[in-house]
């Protein structure tokens, strides 16, 4: 049961973690995260890896669509946009490492207003189609912009290097994407403390009083717009580098289905929704592998049927999640989290 | 500029343009009736081409017998999703909805993979293959047939709508849900026979569209075009479908023809978002007055 956390201040109310317990379990969590490669095997290392882009992708997709409200397709388009940049940063003018993701992150950012301005004209279901229509193009764009993104053979990433060490293993690649996923994570949460994340949620409730209250509608959605792609953007930065090769297939219209559904059966609007979220959709196709090596002796032919397994599976976790638990993943977690604080009471 | 040639290609697009058309009638009856964007509409149509090579050649039986019982095939997976996953929706807000469709779509698609595996494959040829000439340009016969029917079809819906009880309740229920059930329309069996018909049309689409390009697993994106289609038309307009379906089988058959195959995606989703930008609610769509 959690008793004595009467708040005494308003700053104290606010902060991120306001109890004790709070801030062991985040020391705690740290300390897995900066351990983990030594325990890890190079298979799980990668994983992490894939786990921490797609975290930091469905982070920014959190901010528009769970915070804004406003749904948006088209968030592996944003993705497509960064990891290019990336790839033509480093290729033609060779600039460093971290400062070839920033700019991935502004460049897509720039693009995302640019998606975002049919928000002028429309919203709900006729913006998500609209971000759909956009992501086509952008698609379009990567294959026939050939002198620099290289038509439908892509272009080749050379490994990062940081102060002369060059990051090419997943063992390597963890200690830049890890850290900088979650520094993007703390920035999300951190902005909803701000006027323009408490805006973005206005927006969100109830559009025509965000506007009664001094909230300029367009400039802030083109704003949730702009941040939402500058997450794509960095977390397709990284993308680039830890796959090192992007072409146009890279990020296909499913992908951007993947991070709608990463959030949603997550849980809209919530931090930990989109990490809880990407992990566990990024996990389970591998986990009905290791189901179908399993398998195999019983079925011999399992291991033809993983691909379409996948699809199904992935399908129904979306039916599944809108249908039964609509508040996602972090909502699970919130209702155990209320059985421990109420425990030994009627919870 | 060679007019002929010009005018086989207009001829085949509007010939596939019909077949776009009939998809997006699948998209607004459903709209019409239940205010869901379907995207698996597209899947739906795979759906219908697999059940037609399923019974045809799977199970041998005659095209006659296949045709309606892959449509009936159709018209059955939407009774059963209206009923399983749309109607413990209703109220939901209508992205959760769209995203259920979604999901759905790729079930489907898992499935048919599952069932049929990855290879695309040829329906069995039902329509003979006698080119059709109109004056002295050529016409393939699938896309003449295909044109045809869907043109029957469409009409018949058409017809529906103005004179049988059903499409009257139909029109009814879009109007006002409230009002429908005070006069005693059944609105939950409104909502169920729209998506039984559409998902049926989709299917029957599916067949003809197999049959002009062969059947896969990914021929669902079909659907897409098909939802640029009802975009520009209108979502909750019949004549809306017909017109936009008949416009952007123009189109992306030019664009096919003059720019080249890569150029038929893009002119289309170009066309998409100029109409979100200057029209909306579509061509013959309802207006409807909203604040941003």
């Amino acid at each position: 049961m959690r008793i004595a956390t009467a708040k005494e201040t308003y700053i104290a109310d606010e902060g991120l973690l306001t109890t004790n317990t709070q801030r062991a379990w985040m020391i705690v969590l740290a300390l897995v995260l900066a351990l983990a490669p030594f325990v890890l095997n190079a298979y799980w290392l990668y994983l992490a890896c894939l786990v921490a882009i797609n975290v930091a992708s469905a982070t920014g997709l959190n901010i528009l669509t769970g915070y804004t409200g406003l749904v948006s397709l088209g968030q592996a388009a944003f993705m497509a946009v960064g990891a290019y940049a990336v790839a033509f940063l480093d290729g033609h003018l060779g600039t460093p490492f971290l400062l070839n993701i920033l700019a991935a992150g502004l460049i897509a950012a720039a693009v995302g207003v640019l998606v975002g301005v049919p928000s002028l004209r429309v919203k709900g279901l006729y913006l998500a189609i609209a971000t759909i229509a956009a992501s086509f193009i952008l698609h379009f764009v990567f294959t026939n912009w050939v002198s620099v993104t290289g038509g439908m053979s892509g272009v080749n990433v050379a490994p990062a290097r940081l102060f002369g060490i060059e990051l090419a293993s997943p063992f390597a690649l963890y200690f830049v994407i890890v850290p900088v996923t979650a520094l993007m994570v703390l920035g999300a949460a951190n902005l909803f403390r701000t006027r323009i994340g408490r805006a973005f949620i206005a927006i969100r409730d109830r559009d025509i009083s965000a506007e009664v209250l001094g909230i300029p509608l367009l400039q802030y959605k083109l704003m949730s717009f702009a941040l939402s792609s500058f997450y794509a953007g960095v977390a397709g930065g990284m993308w680039a580098y830890f796959f090192r090769v992007v072409t146009p297939e890279s990020f296909p219209f499913a992908t951007s289905i993947f991070f709608l559904a990463a959030v949603i059966v997550g849980g809209l609007g919530t931090i930990l929704g989109p990490i809880l979220g990407a992990a566990f959709m990024t996990l389970v196709p591998e986990l009905l592998k290791y189901v179908v090596e399993w398998l195999g002796p019983v079925f011999p032919n399992a291991g033809a049927a993983l691909s379409p397994v996948r699809t199904i599976v992935f399908g129904a976790l979306i039916i599944f999640f809108l249908v039964f638990e609509p508040q996602g993943l972090a909502e699970i977690v919130r209702r155990v989290r209320r059985f421990f604080h109420l425990w030994p009471f009627k919870t | 500029m060679d007019w002929l040639f010009f005018a086989e290609v207009t001829l085949a697009g509007l010939g596939s343009g019909a077949l776009l058309a009939l998809t997006a009638l699948a998209f607004v009856l459903i709209y019409k009736a239940t205010r869901v964007i379907n995207l698996a509409v597209g899947e739906i149509l795979m759906l219908g081409g697999y059940l037609f090579f399923a019974f045809s050649a799977g199970f041998g039986l005659p095209v006659w017998a296949a045709i309606p019982l892959a449509i009936a095939g159709g018209g059955a997976v939407g009774a059963l999703v209206e009923r399983a996953l749309i109607r413990p929706m209703l109220g939901e807000t209508p992205i959760s909805v769209f995203m259920v469709t979604v999901g759905l779509g790729s079930v489907l698609m898992g499935v048919a993979e599952l069932v049929w595996n990855t290879d695309p494959r040829a329906l069995p040829d039902f329509m003979g293959a006698t080119p059709v000439f109109i004056g002295e340009a050529y016409v393939s016969r699938k896309i003449a047939v295909g044109f045809v029917v869907a043109g029957v079809v469409i009409a018949l819906f058409l017809l529906l709508f103005r004179f049988w009880r059903g499409g009257v309740a139909l029109r009814a229920t879009a109007s006002d849900q409230a009002a429908a059930y005070s006069c005693g329309i059944n609105v939950p069996g409104v909502f169920s026979l729209a998506w039984i018909v559409a998902c049926a049309t989709a299917a029957g689409a599916g067949i003809l569209v197999g049959a002009i390009g062969g059947i896969s697993p990914t021929m669902g994106v079909f659907g897409l075009s098909a939802l640029v289609v009802v975009i520009i038309g209108g979502l909750d307009s019949v004549l809306g479908a017909l017109v936009g379906g008949l416009l952007i089988g123009l189109v992306e058959a030019w664009a096919g023809t003059y720019l080249g195959g890569e150029f038929k995606l893009v002119t289309t989703f170009s066309l998409l978002i100029a109409a979100l930008m200057i029209r909306p609610y579509g061509l013959f769509g309802t207006v409807e007055i909203e604040r941003l």
